[in-house]
């Protein structure tokens, strides 16, 4: 089994914490070296799923983790919030899709960015969306 | 404290995005620029994204509805500088801003405008 650390929590309680998200989500990604294209398509699926979490959840929390794997380290976000959940998921992941005006590339767009991708919802029960982004070992290719 | 910079040359808005925007500036920037471009009758409008780290779906967006309001006050909106990062992520996202004019820099996007505008500095 391997261990997975949280290395950061952050609330997301307001906009300004959409951008304390990208940023946290950054200096992680920087910090176990991710090439600039891969910091950018991680902190700007962050920044669209803390959006989510704000607007369609009410609010909630974005954790940050680190995996090692055999040749490669993963980042995966965590972003949960305790809002009335997704009652349709095939529809929530349709590109162009919104319930609130957007362009609806939010969840189907972060789904695009990330290497995996995982939603937990119920009506009634909130959203837990995980996505990982793997940094190929540049040492084991 | 303000994200963005505004200056005006020639009937053209010059538009300094310098740090991170809130969804509420993004909000601010469309609303405080659309006003501008009726209040000074400016005929283009050029959007600088180069210190923007990311765009995501909603400033994209914001950038669009700009460009869609101004070009009803008669004004082109032109976005320069956008980091080859940003591009890539906006496309993998599902994001080609179809009708949204671009320019790599703010001297290619000032020449769109025709090339009568002199440089903001060194009086004379």
């Amino acid at each position: 089994m391997t261990i997975v650390p949280t290395v950061r929590e952050v609330p997301i309680r307001t906009d300004m914490d959409i951008v304390g998200v990208r940023q946290a989500v950054r200096e992680v990604a920087v910090s176990v070296g991710f090439s600039l294209v891969d910091q950018t398509k991680v902190v700007t699926a962050a920044s669209e799923l803390a959006r989510n979490t704000l607007k369609h959840g009410g609010g909630g929390t974005a954790e940050i983790e680190l995996e090692e794997r055999a040749d490669s380290t993963a980042l995966r976000l965590v972003f949960r919030d305790e809002g009335p959940g997704i009652g349709d998921v095939e529809l929530a992941l349709r590109d162009g899709y919104s319930s609130s005006g957007g362009l609806g590339l939010g969840l189907s767009g972060a789904r695009r960015l990330a290497d995996e991708f995982d939603l937990r919802t119920a009506e009634g029960e909130g959203t837990t969306v995980t996505v990982a982004f793997v940094n190929r070992d540049p040492a084991a290719r | 404290m303000s994200a963005t910079a505004v200056i005006e040359l020639d009937g053209v808005l010059l538009v300094t995005i310098q740090g991170e925007l809130t969804d509420q500036d993004a909000i601010a920037l469309q609303h405080d620029l659309t006003t501008q471009v009726a209040s000074v009758g400016a005929r283009g409008v050029l959007i600088d994204i180069s210190a923007l780290e990311i765009v995501d779906s909603f400033l994209a967006r914001t950038l669009h509805d700009i460009a869609g309001s101004t070009s009803l006050l008669a004004a082109e909106t032109v976005v320069v500088g956008m980091r080859p990062e940003v591009a890539i992520t906006l496309v993998e996202l599902g994001l080609t801003l179809p009708g949204l004019r671009t320019a790599l820099s703010v001297a290619d996007g000032l020449a769109l405008f025709g090339g009568s505008i002199a440089a903001p500095s060194e009086g004379a």
